[in-house]
């Protein structure tokens, strides 16, 4: 340590949020050229014919269970929750992160957010989008999907309001048109800015009607910020009650292993730290690619990678609660679930999560280990494979032995589990891929209003 | 009406300014003046601007309550008439108006109505979308979404004349003046 550290001398020597010397019209150029100059480089056509073939694997896993049906899975009773219900839950969480940045981070004041939310809120958007498929691909009959919703019809039926499955249905629609109202709220500023700087006509028709003539004029802005901050506000119970609705799918069903009080929190908790997992893993490779290192600074990382450890003791503390409950209750089931768990047929998938989700994130106690951006780029990857592995361990585990062990079964997933999954990961990066080549991926309005509140600028 | 005028043959006077400061003692010298129809253009929310120019409040959060009052009452009513009155299913002999269970979609509903509510009264009371704009003839508009501030003094205002005008924006030290033609 050199001398005494006086909190302005701390506050100096922490990264800023926004490197210093960027202008009014500078992050304007910067973020809009990504966008309007930048030619379409080898190595995004790269990515993108990638990830555009793991969607033709989707669609082609998707045709072939419409055709066949869900026996294709590996699911089968008494495991009728296979890959479908675990890829639900593990894309519904990684949607979370976006809106807790726009909206939480909003209304808490965290400045830092400004730099990340744009693409946290696409992220959030596209895997929701993954998300919503899963379910309705898991109906059996997908293409009456719409026989969840409640509207007059011939056979004269509705749905049954008692079923947390039902709740689930309004809970994803109302998440995904919230946070896409919301995102593109953010948008119209920035789209009018494209709209100004777009050389060629078809761009500025094309951000024209989407900017729906905005002009920044001082009234607008009045309504605009008060309707921003009101949608912050109301996205923010709403993302902790979606995960919540989520786990209810559990905690009401009264089976071993999830007929637990502590679901709600605790998959709340998880949804946060598989989010920001997946921001970590998308920003690292988008600001070393775009060069955006001025605005996406260590400063974000270090935060982000904070949030991260805090959100995923809250997880281990619901690791260790449903085991103490488990042993504590005396109940004989519950006892059984745990130890199988733990020591079942499905044993290694619950130490590999126990490893991927809590042992190897508290090496983000260094700061070495924070500010480095390999390392951080590595345990968020690990995150993510840990949250896939606990859904697998909660939908699986609990299913495969229930009470009577005469109906106890084992489950494997087929090829097309599996091509589903990946599939559904590469729609996700498919859809992030265009998002950064058609919009901007850091909110320019918010950038410049950074600008006039640091020192060095207005 | 006091006496037939003519139209203004321009929508307005647009004054460039460099700095969101200088365009706030700007706005506050107009307004002292005795101007009422201006508005500013600005690349980023100015704080204090919107009450410079005369803007106190906006409906914008009653709309936002009445819209989430609206989807609550309706989605709890939805259920309670689907539950209890037009498709009974008894189970187990438990109630038909089991409003526990009614909480999470009528949660859901409100914030789906308030966040509409929010958005579209937002855009409503703005006026958008609205693809044709008189500023939008001032080629050096496109700055108001970079780094340029405007301040436009419209020709319906009672006290507006076109040389008057253009000599008192002058004195406020812009970087530009043009003519906004309809």
């Amino acid at each position: 340590m050199d001398g005494p550290i006086t909190p302005q001398a701390a506050e100096r020597r922490r990264p800023p949020v926004i490197q210093p010397g960027q202008t009014y019209a500078t992050v304007t150029d910067k973020i809009s050229s990504i966008v309007l100059v930048r030619p379409t480089t080898p190595g995004w056509l790269a990515g993108f014919l990638v990830s555009f073939a793991l969607v033709m694997l989707l669609f082609y896993a998707i045709a072939y269970l419409l055709v066949a049906g869900v026996g294709i899975w590996g699911v089968n009773i008494p495991v009728g929750w296979g890959f479908a219900i675990v890829n639900f839950v593990w894309w519904i969480g990684i949607g979370h992160a976006g809106t807790l940045i726009s909206a939480i981070l909003l209304l808490l004041n965290q400045q830092w957010r400004t730099s990340i939310n744009r693409f946290a809120e696409a992220m959030t958007l596209f895997a929701v989008a993954c998300a919503g498929l899963f379910p309705l691909l898991h109906l059996g009959r997908p293409w009456f999907f719409y026989w969840l919703l409640p509207y007059p019809n011939a056979m004269g039926v509705w749905p049954q309001f008692r079923s947390p499955l039902v709740w689930d249905v309004f809970a994803v629609t109302t998440y995904f048109t919230v946070s896409l109202i919301f995102w593109f709220v953010g948008l119209i500023p920035d789209l009018a800015t494209l709209r100004d700087r777009a050389k060629k006509r078809s761009s500025r028709i094309l951000y024209g009607i989407l900017a729906m003539g905005w002009r920044g004029s001082a009234l607008h802005w009045h309504r605009y910020q008060t309707a921003y901050l009101l949608l912050a506000g109301l996205a923010t119970p709403l993302v902790v009650s979606v995960h919540t609705v989520v786990s209810f799918d559990f905690a009401v069903g009264i089976l071993p292993g999830w007929h637990s009080t502590i679901f709600p929190p605790y998959f709340v908790a998880g949804a946060i730290y598989s989010g920001f997992a997946m921001v970590l893993t998308l920003a690292i490779p988008l600001r070393a690619v775009y060069g955006l290192e001025g605005f996406i600074t260590m400063r974000h990382l270090e935060n982000m990678a904070k949030v991260m450890l805090a959100t995923g003791w809250i997880v281990a503390y619901g690791y260790v609660m449903e085991n103490f409950m488990a042993w504590y209750s005396g109940n004989t089931y519950e006892g059984f679930t745990a130890w199988n768990r733990i020591a079942g047929p499905y044993g290694p998938a619950y130490w590999a999560l126990i490893l991927c989700n809590v042992l190897l994130p508290q090496l983000l106690w260094l700061k070495r280990v924070r500010t480095s951006v390999p390392a951080l780029f590595v345990l968020a990857l690990v995150i993510n494979v840990g949250m896939w592995l606990e859904r697998f361990v909660i939908v699986i585990t609990s299913l495969h032995r229930d009470f009577l062990p005469s109906s106890w079964g084992m489950y494997s997933p087929t090829r097309w589990d599996w091509a589903t999954l990946f599939g559904s990961i590469g729609l996700f990066v498919a859809l992030l891929f265009l998002f950064i080549r058609f919009l901007p991926m850091i909110s320019i309005f918010e950038m410049r209003e950074l600008v006039s509140e640091s020192p060095a600028g207005d | 009406m006091p006496k037939a005028r003519t139209k203004s043959p321009i929508y307005g006077l647009l004054a460039e300014f460099d700095t969101p400061a200088a365009l706030l003692v700007a706005a506050g010298h107009v307004r002292e003046k005795g101007y009422r129809r201006m508005d500013a253009y600005t690349p980023f929310p100015v704080e204090g601007l919107a009450a410079l120019l005369g803007f106190r409040y906006t409906r914008v959060p009653l709309i936002t309550l009445i819209g989430g009052i609206f989807g609550g009452l309706a989605g709890y009513a939805l259920q309670y008439w689907i539950s209890a009155v037009n498709y009974p299913i008894n189970v187990g002999g438990r109630p038909l108006h089991s409003w526990p269970s009614f909480i999470p979609v009528t949660f859901e509903l409100s914030i789906l109505g308030a966040a509409l509510a929010a958005v579209l009264g937002m855009l409503a009371l703005n006026g958008l979308p609205m693809p044709y704009h008189p500023v939008f003839h001032i080629p050096r508009f496109a700055l108001a979404s970079r780094d340029r501030f405007f301040l436009c003094i419209e020709s319906s205002d009672s006290k507006f004349d076109r040389q008057e005008t253009r000599h008192f924006l002058e004195s406020l030290g812009p970087r530009d003046i043009s003519d906004v033609p309809y």
